[in-house]
């Protein structure tokens, strides 16, 4: 083997070892997550569930993350349509200024929301205030995957519905809509993924519900309930890397195709 | 200007001023969004900044009390890792530069750590490129806490490491100094932003024509002047914008020294978060953040001016 495929099995090894470590504890029978392995459990899984408040933070981010991506993607396609399909005064920097929630760091956009929120509109933090911060920081993510898809395709497409006489709303939802649809699906998954392992922003928006990384990040300080935490991580890993390959790939296939039979 | 002149002339063209008008209402809706929650706050940020909190109440008046005690300079020094800081509250200015030093130790090992990982991607796989890709992906997009919880895991007193090597006979108590300190959140930044930068790099140097290496090739230059003359030139401003996208970020990082730094490992985004919590000091906290988001923009200016100088300098020089 050559060296540099070495390199790239031990770089693999350091991204994905300590994670697989926590999945390998979540099964080990044993209450300290500590080497030697003492044999494989499913009892960690199982007793996660009987713990109502982890319920209540699962159900609470599951509703933000579905809302915030569904309200995300509304708001990105337009403006991805804009942003491809237009011609306007101010578009670079508007573009610019779309991308800066991806470079300032998560604890200043979230202090800056907190401050507005309590100190000038006197709103009482909810699942509310998480969720509209959370609309924030999806909205780069949306809109540049959107865009990449619909820089993709052949505008001429369009062109041809336009010359037709189709009224722009029809050549929209006739046309547009589903040449962009891999795009469309892979925005929304990854504006989902994003809003549920988010913790910085809801760490400080949040009342008093939790949503499941804050509640996660209350339980870490708890050694005593380590392996049920790590199930329930295991878990979230497992099905974030789910939705990830399904958005990668819809996303891969999307902005490849020109043929919108080919979801 | 000169957009902004030729923006002017074709806007009275009625077919282009429609279609500004129409981007412009479609655009609206993010606007909104990006206005309300990202410049409204800032600006509320900014504002607060000026005020100042005495117990539990706030008072309005505009004051510049909060920065002055940021830089109020004082008689006795205060000594930190061989420098001496003579300010009346070092800690933000100590926090400062400590957070500025882990995060570019931790952005330098990131980008050499991704880079050959990155050449390998672009020059050396030929199938199965995406799920290459696929791999390098799903960590960046997966939980964030936990990739980092999961160092805790493998450092910590009773960790990976620890139990492992007790249990292989190698030690026989566990080693203390794995966890809670500065190294140990730079090991985690590391590992947490890593996947970040490969795929940048990775685009800027599958874009290199692949004939300008076939040529210098044939002209007789050796392969690690093929790679120092056209490969890793032209793959610099893709490492250049991957290196400060991890950069910009993690100097205000909460996250990882909290759960991996114990007290010698905490940066300038734990602060913030106490003066908006504990100490009860929102407007400090505020000023705080302000300075760190100036000194981090600065910085970055700094960087590009000096990269564009030499940029500029080597080609004056052929």
């Amino acid at each position: 083997m050559r060296p540099l495929t070495i390199y790239a099995a031990l770089f693999m090894a350091f991204i994905y070892g300590p994670v697989l470590l926590l999945v390998v504890f979540s099964l080990n029978d044993n209450t300290f997550a500590t080497f030697p392995l003492k044999g494989f459990t499913l009892r960690h899984y199982v007793e996660m569930w009987s713990q109502a408040p982890m319920l209540a933070a699962l159900g609470n981010s599951l509703r933000i993350g579905l809302g915030v991506t569904l309200l995300t993607t509304a708001i990105a396609i337009p403006a991805a349509l804009a942003l491809t399909r237009f011609r306007f005064p101010g578009k670079p920097a508007i573009l610019g200024a779309m991308m800066l929630p991806l470079v300032i760091p998560s604890i200043v956009l979230a202090v800056s929301l907190l401050v507005i929120i309590l100190k000038f509109l006197n709103i009482p933090l909810s699942l509310w205030t998480v969720a509209a911060g959370h609309v924030l920081i999806c909205l780069p993510f949306c809109t540049s995957v959107l865009m990449s898809r619909m820089e993709g395709f052949d505008p001429s497409l369009e062109e041809a519905s336009r010359d037709l006489g189709s009224p722009p709303w029809q050549t929209f939802r006739r046309v547009t809509l589903p040449l962009a649809m891999p795009g469309v699906i892979s925005s929304l998954l990854l504006g989902f993924i994003i809003s549920f392992d988010e913790f910085v922003i809801a760490f400080f928006l949040t009342g008093t519900d939790n949503t499941l990384p804050v509640y996660l990040y209350s339980q870490l300080r708890f050694p005593n309930r380590l392996p049920a935490t790590l199930a329930l991580g295991s878990l979230i890993l497992v099905g974030s890397t789910l939705l990830v390959v399904i958005a990668e790939i819809l996303r891969r296939r999307g902005v490849q195709s020109n043929n919108p039979g080919d979801l | 200007m000169s957009s902004a002149t030729t923006n002017g002339v074709a806007l009275r063209d009625p077919a282009r001023r429609r279609e500004a008008f129409a981007g412009f209402w479609l655009i609206t809706p993010a606007l909104v969004v990006m206005v309300s929650m990202l410049a409204l706050p800032m600006v509320a940020l900014v504002v607060l900044s000026f005020w100042t909190q005495d117990g539990f109440t706030l008072d309005t008046t505009f004051t510049l009390d909060n920065y002055r005690r940021l830089f109020a300079t004082s008689e006795r020094g205060v000594a930190w890792m061989g420098m001496t800081f003579y300010l009346e509250y070092p800690v933000p200015a100590i926090l400062m530069i400590k957070s500025l030093v882990m995060s570019l130790t931790a952005t330098v090992a990131v980008v050499l750590m991704a880079y050959p990982m990155a050449y390998f991607l672009a020059f050396r796989v030929k199938r199965n490129k995406a799920v290459w890709i696929i791999l390098l992906t799903i960590p960046f997009w997966t939980s964030y806490l936990l990739r980092v919880f999961s160092w805790k895991v493998v450092l910590g007193f009773n960790g990976a490491i620890n139990s492992g090597l007790i249990s292989l006979g190698i030690i026989d108590k566990p080693l203390e100094f794995l966890l809670y300190n500065p190294a140990a959140v730079m090991i985690t930044l590391s590992h947490a932003w890593v996947t970040f930068v490969v795929l940048p790099i990775y685009v800027s140097l599958e874009k290199i024509d692949r004939s300008m290496l076939e040529a210098a090739a044939d002209l007789g230059d050796s392969r690690w002047r093929r790679f120092r003359r056209i490969t890793l030139p032209l793959s610099m401003p893709g490492t250049i914008a991957a290196a400060l996208m991890v950069f910009i970020p993690t100097v205000g990082d909460y996250v990882t020294p909290q759960l991996v730094g114990g007290t010698g490992g905490t940066m300038i985004g734990s602060l913030v978060q106490q003066l908006f919590t504990k100490q009860n000091d929102a407007p400090m906290g505020a000023a705080v953040s302000l300075v760190m988001m100036l000194v981090i923009a600065l910085l970055v200016l700094l960087f590009l001016t000096l990269v564009g100088y030499w940029k500029m300098r080597a080609r004056r020089q052929g």
